[in-house]
């Protein structure tokens, strides 16, 4: 029962009070204008990606049907702007005629269901492992901090690309592109919660733990975690795009998801032999992966200036 | 002496992490239920063809010694297969490709130039572009120019380097027909058109990177010009240029060096992008093609030759450092 409260009996110097701290700490992201437009706009792709199959309904369009009417006699989209019409907001898919605004829409999901999945697979590995590290010292942190070295040296994206080559048919695509993109980006989360975890060690709360004794899970789970909380939140913000960027790649260069499954990366890449003579089918993909992305950076950099003022680039 | 030491005690440890990696790689593509021998059998595939080819192929053992083969044939060369029908594999022998029937290593060996090419000239640019931006940003601070290459940064960190590849294609190449858009064209051969047909790979892999060192390179920048020994610096009359360029930049230089060693393996996955983006041949599009035609030990030679070329890259990155900065000797 005391134990639970053993943080606030020892109050750490130099620290204001944690009420103040978040109420500066919103104040100071909400004063940077650039930060507050990417939130905005994450939450209007999520509620975007929310919605998606309702929006596409009542549209009454979907990216899987074939519609060979809107194509001319190459395989090219007829009209204007590659296809864009009443029926096709963004036009159309060369060869197929699919319906791009549908793609688009439904592409949102891919990315999101990857980008936050895989963020959750390497924060999880990175916080427990930099964790134990930095709590625990000794041979776990010698073990830990190469693995980190090496993690951090490796060609990650040659890995991901040489796994889904290997990775067998009956695996779930978007279940193997979280796993492997969340298992090849932990190592630098671990290496900040790790030097964070290293200073909180030594911290008086942390001591006041021990000493009243508690267990090793009691102090790093109640004690040492909720102090790393901020750092992680914003590490998996900064992390996000990070793995959209991963996912996208992989599904331009053919390795990532299958069609007919939709997205962005991938249809960047089936572009690239159509571009010349259908821009637009470069456009509106390329546009919605490089909204997100920006938007989640803004989001980023807005959180990690806020919480450390210091790293700031813009002030 | 001191200097020696510290390579000694870094060269141990590449040698150490070399292995790990090359166990790592190995456990993927071994463990992991891609059969070369099943896909090299042909049909009909009866089982002896089947344990024929795995034997062949020394895919019967164990995988601690199939790794231990893969390990001692870089320094001694390989056989596969008995009397009368074997193949060999001289050293460095990274494994043989029995699709493209070709020892992996003169596969990797002929597209090197390539990547080497792109990589070698975006590195190169993304250095000089990203520093001088983030100096002149730090420097003008707050001014419109400040704000303008601050923009472009978290423009070039979010935009995807195909997609800038795919309009700078659109608009350089096709609309304004100024730079060839594919293609590799020897060094030998004719080094100027080698470095006309490089221009728009290199920009592309370099903007993106660039953005990053330029942030970074402000942030440093900016707590280097607050310091004290900068302040002595401008208290002994020296010219201000003198004190950003000799004084400030020195220390802002030691981070950014720290993050191009880690970046190596970044600038080896842009190059695999690049070059699709481009249709070059090089390592990347080997990469590639060995995932189209499942040719398991090209991958697993492609990806531990990659790996190794960060390890060794990091290493001399590593001596480079400590030359720069005694303190990380210690």
């Amino acid at each position: 029962m005391t134990l639970d409260h053993a943080d606030e009996l020892v109050v750490p110097e130099g620290q204001p009070p944690s009420a103040t701290g978040r109420r500066t700490f919103w104040h100071r992201f909400a004063q940077d204008r650039f930060a507050v437009a990417g939130a905005v706009t994450v939450v209007v792709y999520v509620v975007v990606a929310l919605f998606a199959p309702l929006i596409t309904r009542l549209l009454g369009v979907d990216p899987y049907t074939y519609d060979l009417a809107a194509l001319d006699a190459t395989g090219a989209p007829a009209g204007w702007g590659g296809g864009i019409s009443a029926e096709h907001w963004f036009g159309v898919e060369p060869l197929t005629g699919r319906d791009l605004f549908a793609i688009v829409l439904m592409g949102s999901r891919t990315s999101l269901v990857v980008g936050i999945g895989a963020t959750v697979v390497s924060m999880f590995i990175g916080t427990v492992l930099g964790l134990l590290a930095g709590y625990l010292g000794g041979w776990v942190d010698w073990v830990v901090s190469r693995g980190v070295d090496i993690m951090l040296g490796l060609p990650a994206l040659i890995f991901m690309i040489a796994i889904g080559a290997v990775a067998p048919e009956s695996f779930p695509r978007l279940l193997l592109l979280v796993l492997v993109i969340g298992v090849f980006s932990w190592s630098s989360v671990a290496r900040v919660v790790r030097g964070q975890a290293l200073g909180l060690r030594s911290r008086g709360f942390v001591r006041a733990s021990q000493a009243l004794g508690a267990g090793h899970g009691h102090v790093l789970f109640r004690q040492v975690l909720p102090n790393l909380a901020a750092t992680v939140v914003v590490f998996a913000t900064i992390s996000i795009p990070g793995a959209i960027g991963a996912e996208a790649a992989l599904s331009f260069l053919g390795v990532g998801v299958p069609p007919p499954t939709p997205s962005w990366g991938r249809s960047i890449g089936d572009a690239v032999t159509w571009f010349s003579s259908d821009p637009m089918y470069l456009v509106f993909p390329g546009l919605a992966l490089f909204g997100i992305t920006l938007a989640l950076n803004a989001f980023g950099d807005g959180l990690r200036d806020a919480l450390d003022p210091r790293s700031g680039g813009r002030q | 002496m001191n200097a020696l030491r510290f390579v000694g005690t870094r060269l141990t440890s590449m040698v150490f992490v070399l292995l790990a990696v090359s166990l790592l790689t190995y456990a993927i593509f071994v463990l992991l239920p891609a059969d070369p021998a099943q896909l090299a059998c042909g049909r009909p595939c009866t089982p002896e063809r089947l344990e024929t080819a795995r034997a062949f192929m020394g895919l019967d053992q164990n995988f601690l010694v199939q790794w231990w083969n893969f390990v001692t044939g870089i320094f001694t060369g390989r056989t596969f297969g008995s009397a009368g029908a074997e193949i060999t594999c001289p050293a460095p022998c990274l494994g043989y490709s029995f699709v493209l029937r070709q020892p992996v290593t003169d596969l990797i060996v002929g597209r090197l130039p390539v990547t080497f090419s792109i990589a070698l000239g975006a590195a190169v640019l993304w250095l000089l572009a990203g520093v001088a931006a983030g100096v002149v940003a730090a420097v003008r601070r707050g001014t419109t120019v400040d704000r303008a290459i601050m923009v472009t940064a978290i423009t070039g960190v979010s935009a995807p380097s195909y997609l800038v590849g795919l309009l700078g294609i659109l608009l350089f190449g096709f609309t304004l027909d100024m730079v060839p858009v594919n293609g590799y064209v020897p060094f030998t051969t004719s080094p100027v058109d080698w470095a006309w047909h490089l221009v728009l790979p290199w920009c592309v892999l370099a903007f993106l990177s660039a953005a990053i060192y330029a942030r970074l390179t402000r942030a440093q920048m900016l707590d280097a010009l607050g310091s004290e020994y900068v302040r002595t610096a401008r208290a002994k009359g020296i010219t201000e240029r003198r004190v950003v360029t000799r004084h400030a930049l020195r220390n802002v230089m030691v981070p950014v060096v720290t993050l191009f060693g880690l970046d190596l393996g970044v600038l080896l996955g842009g190059t695999v992008i690049t070059e699709k983006v481009f249709s070059m041949a090089g390592l990347g599009a080997l990469l590639l093609d060995a995932v189209g035609n499942t040719d398991v030990p090209l991958l697993v030679g492609v990806t531990f030759f990659s790996a190794a070329l960060i390890v060794v890259a990091n290493l001399l990155v590593d001596v480079v450092y400590g030359v720069m900065d005694p303190r990380v000797r210690a």
